[in-house]
C-alpha cells in the first residue's frame, strides 16, 4: 500500500474514534462541561493535560527548532516542563481545594474584585486566542502534506472534528478525546526516533543513542560529529550557544512562569475528584511530557546529521539535485524546502555560510524525519496522525478556556447572574462555536503575525496571571488593589517592550538596543517581578484583605475538605 | 477548623513552606544552576559521550523535575496524615 492510502487509513481511523470517544462522553451539565464532573482519575488526567499542553507546535516545530539552534534549544525543553515543577508545587493543589471552574473565578474571588475578574478573563481569552491561531496553521501544514487535500479543506475538516467533540462534549469529552490523542501523539513521535536511533547509533532508547557513538564504526560521538559538522559548515558549534547567558536564563524563566500561568492548563487540574489527584495529576503529566521532552533533543541531533549527510553527501562535497531522494521534491511542494543553484552546478549544496543554496523551514524536521531516514509507509502515515492529535487536542482545551471564560466569567458572573444551568450551558457551547469558526478564519488566512506573537502569551501569562495567583496563595493580606495594579503594571511593562521590539521598530530588536540585554522573549520575567513589586508597595499604603478573605486562605493550604469544583 | 489547634496550623504550612524551599532550590540548581549558568564550566566534564552542561541544559533537568514532582507528592501526603488534614 502506498503512503497516501496507509495516511488516509490511520488518519481516518483514528478520527473515528475521536467522535466516538465524544458522543460516549457527552457532557449534560456546567459541571460535565467545565470541569468533567471532577471526576476524572489522576492518570488520565496526566495524560490529557500532556496532550492539552504539548501542541502543533510541540509536535512539528520543536524539535526541529533545537535541531537548529542546538543548545539554545535548551530554553524551551527546561522553560516549558520547569513550569510544571512550580505548577504542581505551587498552584495546582491550593487551586483544587479553592474548588471554582476558571482562573479568572480565582482573582476575581480572592481578590473580592470584579475589576480584577474583568482583567482576567481578557488576559485569558488574549492568550487563548494567540495559541489557537498557531495551532491552525499546524492543522493546515500537516493536512496539505499528508492527506495532499488544499489547506482550506484540511483546516474545515480539522474544524469540524473539534467543532464536534468540543460542543458536545464540553471539558468531559475533550478529557477522554485528549487521552486518546495522547497515546497517539506519543507513539508517533517516539517510533521513528527509535528506528533512527537505532540506525544512527545502534541504541533502541534516543535519549542514551543521543550520547553514544556512531553505528558507522569510526568511534565518534554522535555529539562530536555534529560539532565537527557544525563547524566545518559555518554554523556554530551544536553543543554551545549564540545566546548571551543573561537572554538563556530570562527566556527559560519567562517560559516556565509563562507555562504555569496558562489557563488552560491550569484548568485541568480542577478535573480531578481531589487536592492530592491533583497534585499527582501534574506528576503524572510531566512525566508523559518528557517523555516527548527528552526524545525531541535526540531526535533534533539525529536528523541534522541525518540532512546535512544526505543533501551534502558522505564526503560533504554535495549531492546532484537530478538524483536527489523523493522526499526533497515532496517538500519542495510545500515550499517548507528549497534549493537555488546559485553556482550553476546543479549539486545541492547546504551551509551556514555564503556556499548554502538550501533554504530549509524547521518545521521539515518533524515531519519529513521518517522519509529522510527512509522508514516505511506506515511510520510516515502515523506521524501525520500524531501531528493532527496534537493540534486538535491543543485546540479543543483552548477552545474550552476561551468558551467557559464567556459563558461563566462574562455572563455568569458580570451581565446575567440569574442565568439557568441549562441556559448558561447553551451559551457555552454557542461560544464554542464562535471561537471555532474565528479560529478557522486565522487557520486558513494565517496572520503573518502568529510567531511573534507567542512571546506575547507567554509573556502575558507571567507578568499577569502568575503572579497574582502565588500572592493570592502565599500571602494572606495581599488585597485587591495590590493585585490589580500589580496585574495592569505588569501587562502594561511587559506587552510595551513587546509591542516596541516585534511590531512598531523591528529593525532596533536587537542585543544592543536590549534592556539588560534581555530579548522581547525573556521580559515577561521581568514584567513579573515589576508586577510582583507593584502589589507590594501598593499593598503596603492600603488595606490588607478582609477578614473573610484571610480565612478562605487559610482553608485552601490544607486537603481537608475538598468538595467538587463548583460556581458558587 | 480541620486541624487539631491553631499550632498544629502554623506548623503544618511553616513545614510545607520549608519543603517547598528545597525543592525550588534543586529546581533551580539543575536548571539555572547547572544547564544556564555553570553549562560552560561542566562543558569540560564528559558524561557518557554528552558534554555535562549540556546534558542537564536538555535530559538532565527534565528528568529531575520529574523526580521533583514525585517527592512533592509523597511527602505531602505523609505531612498531610501526621496533622489529620487528609482526603476523605
Amino acid at each position: 500500500m502506498d503512503v497516501q492510502t496507509l495516511t488516509f487509513i490511520i488518519v481516518g481511523a483514528t478520527f473515528a474514534l475521536y467522535i466516538a470517544i465524544a458522543i460516549w462522553a457527552r457532557a449534560g451539565s456546567t459541571n460535565d462541561f467545565y470541569v468533567a464532573g471532577g471526576g476524572v482519575p489522576p492518570v488520565l488526567n496526566g495524560m490529557a493535560t500532556a496532550a492539552d499542553w504539548m501542541s502543533a507546535a510541540s509536535f512539528i516545530s520543536m524539535a526541529g527548532l533545537i535541531s537548529f539552534m542546538g543548545y539554545d534549544g535548551a530554553v524551551y525543553l527546561m522553560g516549558w516542563t520547569g513550569g510544571y515543577v512550580l505548577l504542581a508545587l505551587c498552584l495546582a493543589p491550593y487551586l483544587r481545594k479553592f474548588g471554582k471552574f476558571t482562573v479568572p473565578d480565582f482573582i476575581g474571588d480572592r481578590y473580592y474584585s470584579q475589576t480584577a475578574r474583568t482583567v482576567a478573563v481578557f488576559c485569558a481569552i488574549f492568550v487563548c486566542f494567540t495559541y489557537v491561531a498557531g495551532q491552525m496553521r499546524g492543522v493546515g501544514v500537516v493536512f496539505s502534506r499528508f492527506l495532499e487535500v488544499d489547506i482550506v479543506t484540511g483546516v474545515v475538516l480539522g474544524m469540524v472534528i473539534v467543532f464536534f467533540y468540543t460542543v458536545l462534549g464540553g471539558m468531559k469529552g475533550i478529557t477522554y478525546t485528549q487521552v486518546a490523542q495522547f497515546c497517539v501523539m506519543v507513539f508517533a513521535y517516539v517510533v521513528p526516533a527509535v528506528f533512527i536511533s537505532i540506525m544512527v547509533t545502534g541504541h533502541i532508547l534516543p535519549q542514551t543513542g543521543f550520547g553514544a557513538t556512531l553505528a558507522d564504526g569510526s568511534g565518534m560521538h554522535l555529539l562530536q560529529k555534529l560539532d565537527n559538522l557544525s563547524t566545518d559548515l559555518g554554523f556554530h558549534e551544536y553543543t554551545t550557544g549564540t545566546k548571551s547567558t543573561i537572554d538563556v536564563f530570562f527566556i527559560t524563566f519567562a517560559l516556565m512562569v509563562g507555562t504555569a500561568g496558562l489557563p488552560h492548563v491550569i484548568v485541568r487540574f480542577f478535573t480531578v475528584p481531589k487536592v492530592h489527584d491533583a497534585r499527582k495529576s501534574a506528576g503524572y503529566a510531566l512525566a508523559f511530557i518528557a517523555i516527548v521532552y527528552t526524545t525531541a533533543p535526540s531526535l533534533a541531533a539525529f536528523a541534522r546529521v541525518n540532512m546535512i549527510e544526505t543533501i551534502n553527501g558522505p564526503e560533504l562535497t554535495g549531492t546532484s539535485y537530478e538524483e536527489a531522494p523523493s522526499w526533497i521534491k515532496n517538500w519542495e511542494q510545500t515550499g517548507l524546502i528549497e534549493f537555488n543553484d546559485k553556482n550553476g552546478d546543479g549539486v545541492m549544496f547546504y551551509s551556514g555560510d555564503e556556499r548554502n543554496e538550501m533554504t530549509v523551514d524547521r518545521d521539515i524536521m518533524v515531519l519529513a524525519n521518517p522519509e529522510i531516514a527512509n522508514l516505511p509507509a506506515w511510520v510516515i502515515a502515523l506521524v501525520a496522525a500524531g501531528g493532527v492529535a496534537a493540534a486538535l487536542s491543543t485546540s479543543a482545551g483552548l477552545l474550552l478556556v476561551i468558551s467557559t471564560s464567556v459563558s461563566h466569567d462574562l455572563l455568569k458572573r458580570n451581565f446575567a447572574p440569574n442565568i439557568t444551568d441549562k441556559a448558561e450551558l447553551f451559551y457555552a457551547r454557542l461560544a464554542a462555536g464562535v471561537a471555532i469558526v474565528i479560529a478557522g478564519y486565522f487557520g486558513i488566512n494565517p496572520p503573518g503575525f502568529v510567531a511573534q506573537v507567542v512571546a506575547f502569551a507567554f509573556g502575558l501569562a507571567a507578568s499577569s496571571f502568575f503572579p497574582a495567583i502565588i500572592m493570592g496563595i502565599f500571602s494572606k493580606r495581599m488585597n485587591d488593589k495590590g493585585a490589580v495594579a500589580g496585574m495592569l503594571s505588569g501587562i502594561a511593562f511587559t506587552a510595551t517592550y513587546i509591542i516596541y521590539f516585534k511590531f512598531v521598530n523591528p529593525e532596533a530588536n536587537i542585543p544592543d538596543n536590549w534592556l539588560f540585554g534581555i530579548s522581547p522573549e525573556g521580559i515577561g520575567t521581568l514584567g513579573m517581578i515589576v508586577n510582583f513589586v507593584v502589589a507590594f508597595l501598593v499593598f503596603k499604603v492600603t488595606d490588607e484583605a478582609p477578614e473573610e478573605i484571610q480565612e478562605l486562605v487559610e482553608s485552601i493550604r490544607y486537603p481537608k475538605g475538598a468538595g467538587e469544583a463548583s460556581a458558587h | 477548623m480541620s486541624f487539631r489547634n491553631n499550632d498544629d496550623q502554623k506548623a503544618y504550612w511553616k513545614e510545607n513552606l520549608a519543603l517547598l524551599f528545597k525543592l525550588l532550590v534543586v529546581w533551580f540548581a539543575v536548571s539555572f544552576g547547572a544547564g544556564i549558568l555553570f553549562a560552560d564550566a561542566l562543558n569540560n566534564i564528559q558524561f557518557f559521550g554528552f558534554k555535562l552542561g549540556f546534558w542537564f541544559a536538555q535530559q538532565g533537568s527534565i528528568l529531575v523535575f520529574v523526580a521533583l514532582i514525585f517527592v512533592y507528592m509523597a511527602k505531602m501526603s505523609a505531612m498531610d496524615k501526621r496533622y489529620g488534614v487528609e482526603e476523605e
